[in-house]
């Protein structure tokens, strides 16, 4: 069970997949569903390790990392 | 249902503002994040006491209307006579200029390089995206020879600017360049531009290939050419896109210190003898 998950602004997000490149443990994928702003948005795949390299390279400010316990925010 | 965690960047932001006008993928959005992660750390949570300068093209929009702060939007090229005006007025401010290469190293080029000139307590962050890409991805200065762009459909044949360089053979303070994906190296300079080295022309060319006409002709999409940026911009080497690093950093004294000097000289002489 992964501790830590992603939260995506649906209203932000461009489906630019930026995301899914960088996350170092190819966690991420893109829905097959289409957000309100016309665009596929992130989805957790695989397990997510907090690093946050998503938030730090979205450039539409629209992803962030939850963590359970300690640190994870932003 | 709950409210969204909001990212990080979005408390500079007006967040009324986005989306941002960007393209889908678009590297001014990761500037953004870089400069905006810079601020955290130097513990700036507001930016008051900033100025945010800008001329034309994409990046440009980066401060205006994006930045929660004082911004100004210029004219095509003008934007670091602006913040010169800006920083001379009210020295106290500080003042960042955001521009791409077709504003600040093609029709604007004359202010820049007076400006490094006369180490001008200014910084000048480049977005270079090696093209003119609001007007539809047409050959500029800075493109690459060889590299294919609607004015160049057989590659640019035109030597290339290195604008970095250029500016470090001036008399400016500090010299930097980094791709978009140096993260932390670019982090890492933006924050020594406005504490460490917070004096005289700063420079720092951050290399954010357009997505649209450029990165798309190459038939990549922006998370492979992200990767691909990673791989190639190692610090301190030489890439398709100039030498990448810090190429220049130094103290000496900024346009303001001798400027009021030479003020003091002037009433002290009135009294004087
Ligand atoms: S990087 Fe940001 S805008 Fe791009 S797909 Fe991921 S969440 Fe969406
Ligand atoms: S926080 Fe790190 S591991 Fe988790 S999704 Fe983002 S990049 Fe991947």
């Amino acid at each position: 069970m992964s501790a830590c998950s992603v939260e995506v602004d649906r209203n932000l997000c461009k489906g630019c997949g930026i995301c899914v490149s960088v996350c170092p443990k190819n966690a991420l994928e893109l829905s097959p569903n289409i957000g309100p702003s016309g665009y596929r948005y992130p989805v957790l795949k695989g397990e997510c390790i907090g690093c946050k390299t998503c938030t730090l390279y979205c450039p539409d400010f629209a992803i962030t990392v939850v963590c359970d316990e300690g640190g994870g925010q932003g | 249902m709950r409210r969204l965690r909001k990212h990080f960047s979005r408390k500079y932001l007006r967040e009324e503002v986005l989306p941002t006008p960007f393209c889908p993928g678009c590297f001014n959005g990761v500037v953004m994040n870089v400069m905006f992660k810079a601020f955290e750390e130097l513990g700036v949570e507001r930016l008051k006491g900033y100025v945010f300068v800008s001329g034309i093209g994409c990046s440009s929009w980066i401060p205006s209307p994006h930045i929660k702060a004082d911004t100004i939007h210029t004219l095509h090229g003008r934007a670091v006579a602006v913040a010169t005006g800006v920083k001379l007025a009210k020295p106290n401010l500080n003042v960042i200029v955001i521009g791409g290469d077709g504003d600040l190293a093609a029709i604007g080029f004359n202010h820049l390089v007076h400006a490094a000139r006369r180490n001008m307590d200014l910084l000048v962050i480049l977005v270079n995206n090696l093209v003119y890409g609001m007007t539809r991805g047409q050959a500029s200065p800075t493109t690459p020879e060889g590299m294919r762009t609607v004015t160049t459909p057989y590659g640019a044949y035109e030597p290339v600017m290195d604008v970095a360089e250029l500016i470090a053979r001036t008399n400016a303070n500090y010299v930097a360049r980094w791709c978009v994906a140096n993260f932390n190296q670019l982090k890492n300079s933006i924050k020594e531009a406005l504490s460490k080295h917070s004096k005289g022309f700063r420079f720092i060319e951050v290399i954010a290939p357009c997505i649209t006409y450029v990165v798309r002709y190459e038939g990549k999409t922006p998370g492979q050419k992200i990767k691909e940026l990673m791989k190639v911009c190692r610090p301190n080497t030489e890439t398709p896109y100039g030498r990448i690093g810090i190429l220049k950093a130094e103290d000496k004294p900024g346009y303001l210190d001798r400027y009021f000097e030479y003020v003091k000289r002037a009433t002290e002489g009135d009294k004087g003898e």
